[in-house]
């Protein structure tokens, strides 16, 4: 049986390289032995990535894309297809879980370091995979055409309108019509379900494959490759992922799925914060809602969209909003270079970085809390000091990175 | 360090616990129980008697009511059909778009979701804030809905309110007195508008019962699964110091 297996191994083997891969990426990658909770959500966001991938599939089977048809379709997935209530609510969930975890794999970064020399190029992959991630989660939130869909959506693609001159014609040719119409729905629909899943695949992988180049990071922010033993050439530290952390992110898969299961089948609405309430009401062209707001994973950056409240050098406060807004993603880029601390990991960082971390995550929030709110002069006055915590965060962290006080870091890696 | 991460776990989820319901009218609590199928009966038989005229539930099918305990087509056709559709039929309105719109300025809505956009509470409070006002076209005006293009249908069984505004140091408080006694009793008319709201939510979500079971035995079964997934990884990870 074996010499059988064998066999039919080589003939693939010579074919094909499986066996190499199968090293390469599983049984000889070494990773760092010291990972503790926060790598779990690395693994959990290809999860919730193949999650969707496949209940995406199903609902594609028998929603339809069209500005008449589109909510009742929905209900009729809800209701009239078997188990249509289980996908929907898986995919629904899991565009929200998708956030919560990306958001939390990211935290992980900047709390060790993850993004420093020799990780550059994987952060910024990382990156592209989460600007990716966001025109998903906006493609498909449009697709229920309830009067959330069509009013949330209205106001991001409005956002084009306020770049200078081409801004008009270019609203237009995104819509493909004067305003958000069956067309838009229909283009949407094509961007969410082929253009931009091949894309996140796509950067995905090749996320994964500049990660196995440079090697993971870990709690301590030291590289284990600095120390191999001379002999069998395998860093000291490290572990093979198979089976070391295949069976640890199991277990974490486990711990995940009681989370996202809980949500699914007692609160599928999350408080009205996965699926808003007043998308139960189809879209109508001619009512806008008192009160729209996006998404919650959108809030923050809605926030300081609406922060910006005077027109300022000449350019309309409207066009500095939406300059904010994509500055406030975009800036995650450049933490690679504004990092100029001698250590990574937060655990011998000093407490000017600690306390600058604290600040971002409360503003972050915050801001988050602020984008699910009508606005009042009050709310307006905190959007505008809590971006300006948000920003400042990145923005002095060249200085405050250098002068901090850092612990020395250890030769190896700690528990 | 463990303390840190049970802080930041919980502010994540911290923002869900601050939804807060639109400002206006303090709304009362629907005494909402979607497992009793003798309450649902009656609140099904009441939005065909009543609602169906003018709003659809075009989303639900006549057969579903299965989920209540009506299990026979024959039973189903005998207690909500009274037209000519078939068990499998959705539950439309008789009443046209245009014509709707026509007569009340504004479509009736389907209702096949609305409770899960008002809230039940809202429907709860809503059906039992009429009250008489004569400037208004349907000539009845609503404590929840200002305006409400819709009359009283259900006025015969409540009878008729009527605005009382009082001045309570500088604030208009507003609260409805019942001048003219309908055919039911106060006590009567809230049970019966709280069983007309109860099928209500349970058409926004017939799967929701069954729902909940499955997700019990799915919760069970995760449990179970995070304890030998525990006992593998120790296990692999024993020789890891």
């Amino acid at each position: 049986m074996s010499k059988q297996k064998n066999s039919f191994l080589e003939w693939i083997d010579q074919r094909f390289p499986m066996t190499v891969t199968w090293r390469e990426h599983l049984s000889e990658y070494y990773a760092p032995k010291n990972f503790n909770f926060w790598y779990f959500f690395g693994s959990l966001a290809l999860l919730v990535l193949v999650n969707q991938l496949i209940t995406g599939i199903f609902l594609t089977m028998s929603y339809k894309p069209d500005a008449s048809l589109a909510f009742a379709s929905v209900e009729y997935i809800m209701r009239d297809v078997d188990y249509g209530w289980l996908i929907r609510y898986m995919h629904s969930t899991g565009a929200s879980m998708f956030f919560v975890v990306v958001y939390l794999h990211m935290f992980r970064g900047m709390i060790y370091g993850s993004y420093r020399k020799p990780r550059e190029l994987l952060w910024l992959i990382g990156m592209a995979i989460f600007f990716v991630l966001m025109s998903l989660a906006f493609t498909g939130y449009i697709l229920p055409w309830g009067q959330m869909s069509y009013w949330g959506a209205q106001v991001i693609v409005s956002m084009f309108e306020a770049i200078p001159f081409i801004g008009e014609t270019l609203h237009n040719w995104i819509l493909g019509d004067f305003m958000l119409s069956d067309a838009a729905l229909n283009r949407f629909f094509a961007y969410h379900v082929v253009t931009l899943p091949v894309l996140i695949v796509v950067l995905v992988f090749v996320h994964i494959i500049a990660l196995h180049e440079v090697g993971s990071n870990n709690p301590d922010g030291i590289e284990i490759k600095e120390n191999k033993n001379p002999e069998t050439k395998i860093p000291v530290d490290g572990i093979p992922f198979h089976p070391y952390y295949t069976v640890k992110d199991i277990f974490g898969v486990v711990g995940f799925l009681i989370v996202f299961c809980g949500i699914i089948f007692f609160a599928p609405e999350m408080g009205g914060y996965f699926l808003e309430y007043n998308n139960f009401i189809p879209a109508n062209t001619l009512q806008t809602p008192d009160h729209i707001a996006p998404v919650w994973y959108f809030t923050p950056y809605y926030s300081m969209l609406r922060a910006v409240t005077v027109n300022f050098l000449w350019i309309d406060a409207k066009l500095w909003g939406v300059f904010l807004m994509v500055a406030g993603v975009a800036v995650f880029c450049f933490l690679p270079w504004l990092d100029r601390s001698p250590v990574k990991s937060i655990r011998y960082k000093g407490p000017i970085f600690k306390f600058a971390l604290a600040t971002f995550v409360i503003s972050f929030f915050v801001l988050g809390w602020l984008g699910t709110q009508s606005p009042t002069p009050l709310y307006t006055l905190l959007a505008q000091i809590f971006s300006v915590i948000y920003f400042a965060f990145f923005i002095l962290m060249p200085w405050y990175s250098k002068i901090d006080k850092t612990k020395p870091e250890p030769k190896r890696v700690t528990k | 360090m463990n303390k840190i991460k049970i802080f930041l776990l919980v502010l994540c989820f911290a923002p869900m616990a601050l939804y807060a319901a639109e400002p206006g009218m303090p709304l009362d609590k629907a005494p909402i129980d979607t497992s009793d199928n003798e309450s649902l009966q009656r609140g099904a038989q009441a939005f065909v008697n009543y609602c169906l005229t003018c709003h659809g539930a075009s989303f639900m099918r006549y057969n579903r009511h299965r989920d209540i305990g009506w299990d026979n087509e024959a039973v189903v056709l005998n207690k909500l059909v009274m037209t000519g559709q078939k068990a499998g039929d959705l539950m439309v309105s008789a009443m046209r778009k245009n014509e709707g719109e026509e007569w009340f300025g504004v479509a009736p809505p389907d209702l096949s979701v609305i409770a899960r956009s008002r809230g039940a509470d809202w429907l709860y409070t809503y059906l039992r804030a009429f009250y008489r006002d004569d400037t208004t076209v349907p000539g009845w005006n609503n404590l929840v809905f200002d305006r409400a293009a819709m009359p009283h249908v259900l006025y015969e069984f409540q009878g008729e309110q009527r605005l009382v505004v009082k001045n309570v140091e500088g604030k208009e408080v507003k609260s409805l007195d019942l001048v003219k006694p309908g055919s039911m009793t106060v006590s009567e008319y809230d049970k019966y508008v709280a069983d007309l709201v109860n099928y209500l939510v349970y058409i926004g979500e017939p799967i929701a019962n069954e729902r909940k079971r499955i997700g019990m035995l799915v919760m069970i079964f995760l449990l179970g699964m995070l304890g030998l997934t525990y006992l593998l990884y120790r296990e692999y990870w024993r020789d890891i110091h």
